[in-house]
Formats: structure tokens, sequence, C-alpha cells
């Protein structure tokens, strides 16, 4: 029942905030998110560390055709039903010091998101995890379309329609995989359990592989599915920016997690290979083109892009460590590149720009700025210590074990990290100051209340990670046994 | 006291000194700021020592002192790999431990004095202790990842701490330089930490060690093991061709230049072959490349440090060759010896740089040795140091660093003479430029302006001290290890076990005792040689390098710009990865774009040619279903589904 509270709750509060006035719908809106965390943070310290879905619930929706509204909390979903509860308070508290035109809509918009994103996460039903899956892009489009920047009309509508297109291959594989499921009291099933017990051939596999895979690879996005990525990021106002950087592109690596690898095993003994190089194309192609932005915002954007290719990576080498190490980087990843954001976003609201050649010197008046931009940039450069790191390094084994090669050529990325991050910060952050520059005024304190428990999260995962990985673990182990013989196992 | 306790308190002290003046740098006096820092290196040190005490106590009744592992917790575990958050003492560790908390006490101590003026002195403490304390992870690691902890976690210290004047943009630059190059020494590392996973299934050294003496000699996994591994110590430890930071980290204040790269970081990448010795024994092509760009190293860097002028860059340069001897050392499995030289390198360069910097200090922030001389009536003590120094790093008798190198060379002898000739010649050349470097500022007359003579002073005490502590141990160090079976070689003995069992032959010096005294003789006497050299060219004749636009030969002019390697990197990967950057920004995004927008113009196109099929005409609707149904009926025909 608390997976039904964590998807309702924020669709009604979203319902509930239109009609509140005035200053106020900010805090109202901060702590129906923070009830919400609540919730997310007692799901995750209730979770049993097991391989079964807990606090679920399962009724009746369209039953002619035996679809159910039917959801719950495996091991594979608890750690993004907490990045999303987790995150979307601090992004709301991110925005106390900015002006949004229609304030109640906008953050009704970004609980209506919330509710969508723990649909995703939860779904035991292909069609309601279609269902949330699509329904999680109108508010973001909306979101994007209504307070983006100059371009947002044309950029947020490619998006829309590039990530719709790719979402119809994924129906119809889900319309297949329903009718390939045995007749039982007069219709088939949509219950994704019943889809991992299917023994599709060879060629089935193959197709439907694609199928899911072309559906995610455009919402993570993997190379070359990416370009409307950057534009959209760019444009979008930055608290959405977050959304779809922290929240929504792990859609995608959870749909690979949840969906390509159970269910079309021989698929990915084909075809993974060609998944896995694309995605390492893709972080070294993302990186290198990130050391030369100039916008924060769209160099942020590239080096997401990047480290996403990694995740990507390490789901296909069906390696254990990179199971795990994809589903710790997704939290790691949404904490970190929420913070980048922030710091941009921060940057933005007393300077007025992004542009890294006007910028300069931040540091001489901005102790706080100075050191939560630093510990957030650690995290995204995967220092140890820090929850990067983790990700990175199980992320990284499990792509080497597949391939050393491919594993050589991934692993540029925490050299490339390095060059773009640290250039960024020292553009930023050292040297002389500019015009724009010379008055920086320091975090306030609701701003420092934004980065508090992201620096929180940062050392946490990376001195303790067994808190989330032991979690995740029995899933996994559980996830292994349908691989089963493609599966590359340690030693 | 448990053994678990005592070995997190000693890196506890230090974080906690890092986190205190770290967050209340603002707010606390620099009286304060200092004892904390230096408090905290100092209570570091005499855990240490205690321990130390209570292992060798225990060494004395038992034969089997085997290295006391103390895991505080489960760090990472993913299905069969287990990495712990645990300690190693054993003799290795102890040994790195004492001259890391021991020097890093001393250097702390003389930052008081050198950051006085400093307003971010509280930041710069902070820091120090921040790199002890990754510096202590390193050393005292039970497996390779809490290695890597460390060994990433120092390339950030030296990262904040050679920009640590931020608004210098060269300065950043150079901070910049360290971490990316450091970075790509880590990706060796890392990757050899995976293939140490897959081969044996754990990073614990015990474990791991133990497995690896059942493995042949030569066997290919280790080769590609080791030579990972290696990749990481060249850039940590600035071999070619990861070196070129090291001389451009002279940016940082210079107490950071005398602990982090000169006593203790660099030598991280020995203190780690040495670790895994078993694994270098069982490769010896390994140790063959080793030994081949060690000697490279050593001999470019000591020919660049013949012409320098700062009086910081020689001595970056001179530790960038000390350092390849040291893995000279180790490609002829020469542990003990490479260990020696690292220990008696830490108290000689910290010393060096220590008085560079008092020298500094006075000169009000020169460090072109030009505009020196005659240093040594202003600054006594920083003199007779100094001195003392450079007689350690020139191999002349009987200072440290004589019994280092020596031992060293006798080792490399016996491997292969043709690395023991180039390696004399690399302690002559070393001879020349460091004397070079003394009389230039201490000797003859003073080239400096009147305002700078005005303010020569003898540094206060709290700099002298640290000074004075070294010079005695720079005297003194030699006799940790005597010709013949020294204290240190029977102390680490124990270190080398699992290597003895995999090549019984490959530890043993064989060398008597005549061919040994000759081999110090001739390395001493080159020495000499070189200094009386300098000594002519230098006081006699009073000869002072050319300024900066001087004209040059040729093969002077290559070496004084460094062989121009900082630019052949730049044309040759720089410069092609920012093109590649611009191309793939500007070309490539709208090349895959275009082909998104075309697959989108494409399906507009067709839907427009498909609505004017829709032309109302019942006709063609009916053609088109006869048509249609035939081709299904054909279909199935030909094709069962």
């Amino acid at each position: 029942m608390l997976t039904l509270f964590l998807i309702l709750y924020p669709a009604v509060a979203a319902a509930l905030l239109l009609i509140v006035k005035g200053e106020r719908v900010k805090q109202v809106a901060l702590v129906a998110a923070l009830v919400e965390l609540v919730g997310a943070v007692a799901a995750f310290a209730q979770f049993q560390p097991d391989a079964s879905s807990q606090f679920g619930f399962d009724y009746a929706w369209i039953n002619s055709l035996g679809i159910r509204f039917s959801a719950g909390i495996d091991g594979i979903s608890v750690l993004l039903v907490l990045l999303t509860g987790l995150l979307v308070p601090f992004i709301i508290l991110s925005t106390f010091n900015r002006q949004y035109d229609r304030p109640a809509l906008f953050y009704a918009l970004m609980l209506f998101m919330q509710a969508a994103l723990m649909g995703v996460f939860t779904a035991r039903d292909g069609f309601l995890f279609y269902f949330f899956f699509e329904v999680a892009l109108i508010p973001i489009y909306f979101l994007a379309a209504m307070w983006g920047g100059e371009n947002r009309v044309p950029v947020t509508f490619k998006f829309f329609v590039y990530t719709i297109f790719g979402s119809l291959f994924m129906l119809v594989a889900l319309v297949y995989l329903y009718y390939q499921t045995p007749v039982t009291g007069g219709h088939h099933s949509s219950a994704i359990a019943d889809f991992y017990q299917l023994k599709l051939t060879p060629a089935a596999q193959g197709w439907v592989f694609w199928a899911f895979f072309i559906a995610f690879a455009i919402k993570m996005p993997v190379f070359p599915f990416h370009t409307w990525q950057p534009d959209t990021y760019v444009e979008s106002p930055t608290p959405a920016t977050m959304l779809l950087a922290g929240i929504m592109l792990k859609m995608g690596v959870y749909g690979l997690i949840r969906f390509i690898l159970p269910i079309v095993p021989l698929g990915v003994e084909t075809w993974g290979k060609t998944a896995i190089i694309l995605s390492v194309i893709g972080i070294v192609y993302g990186s290198i083109i990130a050391i030369r932005q100039r916008d924060m915002k769209r160099l942020i954007a590239y080096s997401s892009f990047s480290h996403v290719g990694l995740m990507a990576a390490g789901v296909f080498s069906q390696t254990e460590t990179g199971m795990q190490g994809a589903l710790i980087q997704m939290l790691a990843h949404g904490v970190n590149v929420v913070g980048m954001f922030f710091v941009a976003d921060v940057i933005f609201s007393r300077t007025n720009t992004r542009q890294l050649d006007q910028l300069g010197g931040i540091t001489r008046t901005t102790p706080k700025l100075t050191v939560y931009f630093m510990i957030m940039l650690l995290g995204s450069v995967a220092l140890p210590l820090t929850n990067g790191f983790i990700g990175e390094f199980l992320l990284l084994h499990g792509v080497f074990t597949y391939n050393h090669y491919l594993g050589l050529a991934a692993g540029f990325t925490i050299i490339f990290g390095a060059v773009y991050m640290l250039r960024m910060f020292q553009k930023s952050m050292f040297g002389p100051t500019s015009v724009r520059t010379g008055t920086f005024a320091d975090l306030t304190s609701s701003e420092s209340l934004v980065f508090v428990p992201l620096v929180i999260m940062v050392f946490w995962m990376g001195i303790y990670p067994q808190t989330f990985l032991k979690v995740t673990e029995p899933a996994v182990v559980n996830l292994m046994k349908y691989i089963g013989a493609s599966a590359v196992s340690l030693k | 006291m448990k053994p678990e306790l005592l070995c997190a308190l000693i890196p506890l002290f230090p974080l906690i000194g890092f986190l205190i003046n770290g967050i209340g740098f603002r707010h606390i006096s620099k009286g304060a700021a200092g004892a904390i820092a230096v408090g905290a290196a100092l209570a570091s040190f005499l855990t240490t020592a205690y321990l130390f005490g209570a292992f060798m106590g225990q060494a004395a009744f038992r034969d089997d002192a085997g290295p006391l592992v103390a895991t505080l917790f489960n760090w990472i575990s993913v299905g069969d790999l287990q990495i712990n958050f645990s300690f190693q003492i054993d003799q290795l560790s102890l040994l790195m431990l004492l001259v890391v908390t021991g020097v890093g006490t001393l250097i702390h101590l003389y930052s008081i004095g050198y950051m006085k003026h400093d307003e971010g002195f509280g930041k710069f403490m902070a820091f120090l202790n921040l790199f002890v304390f990754f510096m202590l992870l390193l050393v005292m690691g039970s497996n390779y990842v809490i290695m890597f902890i460390g060994w990433e976690g120092v390339g950030l210290c030296s990262y904040l701490l050679i920009g640590f004047w931020n608004t210098n943009t060269s300065y950043n630059n150079a901070a910049r330089k360290a971490f990316v190059m450091n970075r790509i020494g880590d990706l060796g590392f890392l990757l050899g930490i995976f293939m140490l996973i897959n081969t044996f299934g754990t990073v614990e050294y015990i474990d791991i060690f133990k497995q690896a003496t059942s493995l042949p000699v030569g066997d290919s996994t280790i080769l590609i093991i080791t030579l990972l591994l290696f990749v990481g110590a060249m850039g940590k430890s600035a071999q070619i061709p990861l070196y070129t930071w090291l001389p451009d980290a002279m940016a940082g204040p210079t107490p950071v230049s005398a602990l982090i790269h000169a006593a203790t970081m660099v030598t991280a990448g020995i203190y780690m072959v040495v670790r895994s010795n078993v694994l270098y024994t069982l490769a010896p092509l390994t140790l063959e490349i080793i030994g081949g760009i060690a000697i490279a190293t050593a001999l470019l860097a000591a020919s660049i440090g013949l012409l320098q002028n700062d009086i910081k860059k020689v001595l970056a340069y001179s530790t960038v060759s000390q350092l390849g001897y040291m893995f000279l050392g180790l490609s002829a499995t020469a542990y003990t010896a490479g260990m020696f030289h690292v220990v008696t390198h830490a108290f000689f360069k910290a010393l060096l740089f220590l008085g560079a910097g008092s020298v500094i200090h006075a000169m009000s922030d020169e460090q072109d040795i030009r505009k020196m001389g005659g240093l040594r009536k202003a600054l006594p003590i920083t003199f007779i140091t100094f001195l003392i120094g450079t007689i350690a790093i020139s191999g002349l008798p009987p200072f440290a660093g004589f019994f280092s190198k020596d031992e060293i060379l006798a080792h490399v002898f016996v491997h292969n003479k043709v690395l023991w000739a180039l390696g004399v010649l690399g302690s002559g050349l070393t001879s020349f430029y460091m004397f070079r470097l003394l009389f230039l500022t201490f000797f003859g007359e003073f080239r400096g302006t009147e305002e700078q003579r005005h303010h020569l002073h003898e540094s206060p005490a709290t700099m002298t001290a640290p000074l004075v502590f070294l010079a005695i141990l720079s005297a003194v160090g030699g006799l940790l290890n005597l010709p013949g079976g020294g204290w240190l070689s029977r102390f680490l003995d124990p270190v080398f076990m699992f290597s003895r069992e995999v090549n019984p032959t490959a530890l043993t010096l064989e060398l008597d005792h005549s061919t040994e005294y000759t081999l110090m003789a001739v390395s001493a006497g080159v020495a000499l040689l070189a200094l009386v050299v300098a000594y002519v060219m230098y006081v006699s004749r009073r000869a002072v390098p050319a300024p900066e636009t001087a004209e040059r030969s040729l093969p002077e002019q290559v070496v004084y710009n460094k062989y121009y390697i900082d630019e052949l990197y730049d044309t040759i990967i720089v410069r092609p990865i920012r093109g590649l950057g611009d191309a793939l920004y500007s070309f490539g995004e709208g090349l895959v774009d275009g082909v998104v927008n075309g697959v989108a113009w494409l399906v507009r196109q067709s839907s427009a040619q498909l609505r004017l099929m829709q032309s109302g005409s019942i006709g063609f609707y009916v053609l088109a279903m006869v048509v249609s149904i035939v081709a299904i009926f054909a279909l199935r025909f030909f094709v069962r589904f």
C-alpha cells in the first residue's frame, strides 16, 4: 500500500496545489514533497533485502484484457524510488530565490511529474509501465515549453516527438509479448513477471530487443539517439533540467534492466555487443565534446550523456558488478547532476550568464559555494570515498570483464571527466574576476540547504555504500538467473 | 590498546585536523590553526612510533611476525567481490608510516613560519592534514582499492595545493595538468586492479600474493597486471612519459613541494611496486621495461637540471631523476635498496626544498639563482643544512645518499653493466647540478637588488628547526643500512618472503666485497670530479648562467627548453583532442542530428504522398483492395506464418 501512496499522493497534492494562491505556493509544494520524501525513505528503510516485490498493490484495471493496476517495490526499484523522493523536494527548494510565472501550475507540474516517475519505477504490469512512461512526458513538456529559454518551442517539440516516437516501438513489443503469454481465465497477461517466463525464439528476441532498446536509448540517451538532449537541457528552466537529468533519464536505464535483460537474454547475446559499443562511443564522444563547451549547462548536459553511456554499458556487460554499478550509479548520478545544475543556476542567477569566458574569480567571495561545488565535482569525477567512485568502479569493472578493450575505452571517462570538470571549475571559480563576478554574493541559507543533503549523499554512498548495495543485491542475483548462460561470473 | 583502534587512530588524527581547520578556518586564529595541524601530524607520528615499538617487541619473541590486518568494515561487497576497509601493518607499511608522519610533522612545523603571512593559512594547514590522511591510507591499506583511495586522494591534495594561489592562471593550469596526468596513470592502475580481481578473485594483498606464488615466472597475465600497475606508478612517480607535471607542480608553496612533490607522494609508485614485489619478481620482462624507462628518466631529468636557473625547478628535475634511480633499483629486484633510497631521499630532498624555501623567503620570493649569490653569510643555518643535503644527494660519503645510491648501483651492476655505467654517469650529473645550485646560491657575490639585500635574514626557528632535524637525518641516514646486510635489509626481509619463494636467486646480491668497494669508489670519484668541475666553473671562475634572451647553441637550447616535450605533447595530444572536440561538436553533432531530421522529413514527405492516395475514387479503392488480397494469398502460399 505504501507504493500506492507514493504514486497517488503527489498527484493529489499537485491537484490541490492549483488552488493555492500567492507566495505560499512554494512552501506548500515543499512541504508536500517532503511528505513524499518521508514515504520514500520509509520504503527504503523498511525494505527487506530479498528478491521479492514489497509494499505492493494489485487491482483490476482493464479486466477483459487482464491488464492490472499493479505496482510494488523490489530491489531494482528501491533506489530509484528513493532517488525520486529525495530529489524533488530539494529541486523545489532550489527555486526559492527564483521567480516563475504562475507558480501554482509550475509546482503542480513538478509534483505531477514525481507521481508519474514513481509509477514508472514501481509498475508491475507492462501496460501500466507504458502508461506512466508516457504520462511522465506531459508535465516535463509543459515545464520546458512554458518556462524555458528563447528557443524553447522547436526544441521541446523535437524532444516530445522524438521520445514519443521511441516509445511506440516499445508499445509494439509490449503488445507482442502480451499475446505470447499463455491464456488463463480467458485472457493473456501483461504482468512483467509473466513476460519473464516467456521463451521467445531467437528471431523474436532480436526484434523485441531493438524495439525496447530504441525506446530506452532515446530516453537516456545513448549515442546516436542523443541530439535532442543538449538543447532540451539548456533551454529548459533549471528545475526541469534537474528532473530530466536527475531522474527522468534513469527511466531508460531502468527499462534496460527491467525489460531487456530478463525478457530477451538471447537478444542481448546477439545484439548486446552492438549496444555496448554504442554506449562506449557515447562515453568518449560526449566527454570529448564536453571539453570544449563554453556554456555551463551544455557542458553538464554532455557530461551527463557521457555518464549515462557508462551505465548502459555496465548493464549490457551482463556482469553482477556492472548491474550493481548501474543501480548505485543511477542514484549517485542523480544526486551529482542535480548539484552541478544547481551550481550553474546559482551562478546564472547572480551573473546572468553561463558562459565560462565571462566568469572567473568567483571563489574570492564565496567560500560556501566553492566547497559545495568542489564536493559535487569530486563526486562527478568519481574520486574515491565519493558516491561516483563506487558506481564507476563497479561499472568499469563490468565493462572491462566483458571486453578488455571496451573497458579501456570506457575508462577514458575518468581522464576526460577530470579534464572538463576541472576546466569548468577553474574558469568559473579561479583566476581573475570579470565584470560580472566582481561582487558575487555567496550562497543564501536556503541555497546552502539544497546542497547539504546532496553532500551527505555524496559521502554516505562513497564511504559506506553497503547501505545501498545490500538492498539491491538479492534482486540483482535473481536477475542474473534470467540472464543465465550468457552471464559472465566473477573469476 | 587494541591494534585495530590504534591503526584507525593514525589516519584519524590528520582527518580531524583537516575537518577542524577546514570547516572553521575563517574563525580559528592562525596560532591555533597551526597548533592543531602540527598537533594532528605529531599525534599520528607518536601513534606510529608506539605501534612500531609494539610490533618490534612482538617480532623479538616470535619468528612468524606476519602482517597485522585490521579490518574496520566491509566497504564494497558485490557477489564474490569483497572489498574491506582494512589496514595492514607490516614492516613495509611501518617504514612508510614513520617517514610520512615524521617528515610530515617537520614540514607542518616549517609551514607555520613559511605561510605565516598568507591569508589562506588555515586552509593551507587543513589541506596539508588532508594530504597526510590520504597518504596514510595509501600506505596502510591492506588491499589495492584502499591504496587506490589514498592514491587518488593525494592527487586531489596535490591539485588543491599546487593551485593554492588560485588567482594566478598559470598556477591553476599547473594544478590541472598534475591532476589530469595522474589520472592517466590512475586509469592504468584501475585496470590493473580489475585484472587482479578477475585473476585472483580478491584485492587483498595477502591473498593475492599467496596465490601468485603458484604461478610460473613469466606468466602472461601477471605481465599485463604488472605493466598496468606500473602505468599508475609512472603517473604518480613522474616517469617518462608522464613526468612533465612534476616540474610545473613547483607552482605550489614550497612546503608542498617538499612534502608532496619530493618526500612522500611521488614515492608512492615505488612503494606500490615494492608492495607488489612478488608480482614483479614473476614478471622479468616488466622489470626490464621499468629499467629502461627508469634510466632514461634519470638521465633526461638530470640533463635538464644542468641548465635550469629556478632554484625549485632544479630540485624538481632532480626529484624526477632520483625517482628514476629508485625504479632502476627495483628493476634489478633490489627492492630493499629502492626503499632505502626512498627513505634517504625523503630526508635530503625535503631538506633541500625546505632550504630553498628558506632562501626564497629571505629573498622576498625570488627564485632565480642568477639573482642570488653569497647568501651563506646572511643565512648560515640554511647554508650549512643545504650543504649537507647537497653532499647527501650527490652520493658523496659518508652521508645518506651515498649508501642508498651505491646499494642500488651495486645491484644494477650485477644485473646489467650498461645500465650501471649510465647510472654512474647520472650520478655525476646530479653532483654537478646540485653543486652548481649550491655555489650560485651561497657563494660569490650577491647579485640581487639593493632592496633584496636589505631584506636578507635568516628564517625563524619554526623553519630552521626542521632544517636541522632533516640535516641530521640526511647525515646519518646511511646507518640504517650499511653495506653487507644492514638493519633495514633484515627488518624488511619478511616482506619479500613470497618473492624469494618464486625466484630464490632474484633477491641475493652476488658480489664480492672488493668489487663492491671498487664500485663505491668509482661512483664517489665521479661525483667528486663533478663537484670539482662545478667549483672551478662557478666559484673560481665566477661564471653566472646566461640571461633568458642570450644566444644559445642548438643542443644547449634544446636542453634549456626541456627538449620541447611540453610543446610536443601539446601538438600531438592536447590540440588534436581539442580539435576533435570542436569538430565533433560542430560537424559530428550536425551529422547525427541531420539523420534524425532527415527521418522526420522522410516521414512528412511520405505522409504527404500517401495522403494523395485517399483520392475519394471508389474504383481506385477497389483496385487496391483486390491487389492486396491477391498479395496476401500469394504471401501465404510461399511463406507459412
